[in-house]
């Protein structure tokens, strides 16, 4: 199958942050991965009893934005708060906004769930007559509502340009670096805040759980008794740049993507991977590379019996047995809508720190894989990496990162 | 960036269908909302639409229609979905169920609360595997999914289905997000050619007050305050009335996209 895109000019992250159950910032996260130290932990999140793991993100609990922003408080906001926070961020993005204009800086968010545990203690807590308390009503834009992280970072970054929530399950914050590129390429903004926001409520672990899909031990991805996910929490921003502006050898840059769907099934992968492998080859067309330029692949490696063994057929498909392939969702869950920052912002540490992460959690690799699946953690250069997402309604998205040389 | 309209679907309360929304639009018909009856949504398989949420069937249904008028493959086109909230009737329902001591909630009532469920529903129903954007900008949804789409277009010089909905939402909810009817949209966006309905220029202005377009009839005008996807219908209506005019569609406070429309074809 042939790419049905032309080569674009990449985009340079300037600036990039995240916060996962490992660590606060990415020297923290980088940490974890070395010391292979899982940020999963037996689930303790508002007394669910769900014998299941989960990377919980510490401290949200007991957190506040503050008089200005407490309209928009909400778990999710919260923990977006925290990662604006971290690794500079802000002032980064102070300094594009000064170079460029607010106007001419656009904020493109990824989020599965939102809120939406606003909206879950609100049912909890509606009167007698049915009707939900006002603390909530009045609140539902700022906090459940789709749009409510992109109104948010928009609000504490001072931004006026272009906004939204992109929402396809799993593929959001990836899909948002795609969504940057072509505003970007439209010439409707300079600069782009892209970056996706999940947070643990009780829809995704009681749903996951209807799905039997979670893992009751910490998931163990690629692993011949693997039995399922673990969900996670996360948050995670890039600034993103045109290279003519902001070029420097050694900078990391978004080289290509590919977006696709599998139109098969809701919750079910294509048996063949074929939605996956059309945004694979996608994200080459995009870069003008192959399949051999390629140092690493991050997979989705959710855990699930069914994902590793579908994604192992596309993958093996395109790079056989020799690129190095692991899936980090062992240290810090599936993070859902906030996967495709989280696994993006880890590639780009892999290119930083000449670094690959194993995969955590996986005793003995399926046999029946044909991918060569790391295992322990490794030590190279690594110039290119490809990351994959693939989510709810057979959304996909593979970004392909790398050096600038 | 230009655009040419290549096909429209429209369902809402006295505009079902693009036809009769247009005679409607232009003036010619009165505007007389009745309650609409559950779309038909024929393109979804059996079982899929027994199962499927209202708002799936609405998106479904003017996809349907608006790819039929562009005379396109539907497997060639990929697709942006805009809705303020998605799934809110689902919402409500999984929210319920996890408010009681059991939680036990349905498998296929989770798969269906997430964000992009019309945007796969419509790939299952066409087997289209091309790119799907789903998105959200509260009351501006429709303009950042216009904004999405028409950029798409342009950068990739592909065609684009772009759906707006939202749908009713059920008590208690609507406490929080009072929308009383549904409305839904689709408009086939591509490169101009020859055989566009109209042609569409694209701008991106900074805004300093609210100055969206407005619709001189009444209840009309009502309409689109009152529904987010509903904010499409001074776009519908110089469609519609096949005139050379300018549109202005509000996108957050701080922007606004200015759309210069001119006919093509009837």
């Amino acid at each position: 199958m042939l790419p049905n895109v032309q080569p674009m000019t990449s985009l340079t992250l300037t600036a990039y942050t995240l916060v996962t159950a490992n660590g606060r910032g990415v020297g923290p996260v980088l940490q974890a991965l070395r010391e292979r130290r899982s940020g999963l932990k037996p689930c303790d999140f508002e007394g669910v009893p769900l014998k299941t793991y989960i990377g919980r993100v510490e401290g949200l609990e007991d957190f506040s934005l503050g008089n200005e922003l407490e309209r928009f408080d909400c778990r999710n906001n919260r923990l977006a708060w925290l990662g604006l926070q971290q690794d500079g961020f802000m002032v980064a993005v102070a300094e594009a906004k000064q170079r460029y204009g607010a106007h001419r800086v656009a904020v493109v968010m990824g989020t599965s769930t939102s809120g939406i545990l606003e909206t879950e203690h609100a049912y909890q807590a509606r009167d007698l007559a049915g009707s939900l308390p006002a603390w909530y009503t009045s609140r539902y834009r700022y906090t459940h509502n789709m749009f409510s992280l992109g109104h948010f970072v928009r609000t504490c970054l001072g931004l006026c340009g272009p906004a939204m929530v992109v929402s396809t399950a799993c593929s959001s914050s990836a899909k948002v670096f795609a969504t940057a590129d072509r505003l970007l390429r439209a010439g409707l903004c300079d600069a782009a805040i892209v970056g996706g926001v999940d947070s643990l409520c009780l829809t995704t672990l009681y749903g996951f759980s209807a799905l039997q899909l979670l893992s009751t031990s910490p998931c163990r991805p690629c692993d011949e008794d693997r039995d399922g996910l673990s969900l996670g929490e996360a948050a995670g921003f890039a600034l993103l740049e045109s290279n003519e502006r902001v070029s420097r050898r050694g900078a990391v840059a978004l080289l290509g993507y590919g977006e696709s769907t599998d139109g098969y099934h809701m919750s079910h992968p294509h048996p063949e991977g074929a939605g996956a492998i059309r945004a694979i080859r996608d994200a080459f067309g995009r870069a003008g590379l192959q399949p051999s330029d390629i140092d690493y692949v991050n997979l989705h490696g959710t855990a699930t019996r069914v994902n590793d063994a579908v994604e192992d057929k596309a993958v093996s498909g395109i790079f056989g047995r020799t690129t190095p392939c692991s899936s980090t969702k062992g240290w810090t869950g599936h993070t859902l809508g906030a996967a495709g920052i989280t696994e993006a912002l880890i590639g780009v540490l892999c290119l930083k720190h000449g670094f690959l992460p194993g995969t955590l959690n996986c005793e003995r690799i399926d046999p029946t894989l044909h991918s060569r699946i790391l295992r322990d953690n490794d030590v190279r250069p690594v110039r290119r990496i490809l990351s994959n997402i693939f989510g709810f309604g057979g959304n996909n998205c593979s970004l392909i990162l790398g050096t600038l040389r | 960036m230009k655009v040419g309209i290549q096909g429209i679907g429209l369902l809402a309360a006295g505009l079902e269908g693009w036809r009769a929304g247009r005679a409607v639009l232009a003036g010619i018909e009165p505007f007389a909302p009745v309650a609409v009856p559950d779309p038909e949504a024929a393109l979804l398989p059996p079982n899929e639409r027994r199962r499927s949420s209202d708002c799936v069937r609405w998106a479904v249904h003017v996809a349907q229609e608006a790819i039929a008028l562009s005379g396109l493959d539907p497997r060639e086109v990929p697709t942006v979905f805009a809705s303020s909230g998605g799934e809110m009737g689902v919402l409500d329902m999984l929210c319920r169920t996890l408010a009681t001591p059991e939680r036990v909630i349905s498998p296929t009532l989770f798969h269906q609360s997430v964000h992009n469920t019309a945007s796969g529903y419509w790939g299952i129903a066409t087997t289209c595997q091309q790119s799907s954007t789903a998105l959200s900008c509260y009351d501006d949804s429709f303009a950042a999914g216009l904004l999405e789409a028409i950029t798409f277009v342009c950068v990739e010089q592909r065609p684009v289905l772009l759906v707006a909905y939202d749908l009713a939402v059920p008590a208690p909810l609507s406490e929080a997000r009072p929308i009383a009817t549904g409305f839904a949209v689709a408009l086939v966006l591509a490169p101009p050619s020859d055989s566009s309905l109209a042609s569409m220029h694209l701008r991106l202005e900074e805004a300093h007050q609210d100055e969206a377009s407005r619709l001189q009839d009444p209840a009309l005008e009502q309409v689109r305050q009152d529904n987010p996807a509903a904010r499409s219908l001074p776009l519908l209506s110089v469609i519609a009335a096949g005139r050379s005019q300018s549109v202005r569609l509000s996108l957050l406070d701080s922007q606004q996209l200015i759309l210069d429309l001119d006919p093509c074809r009837n």
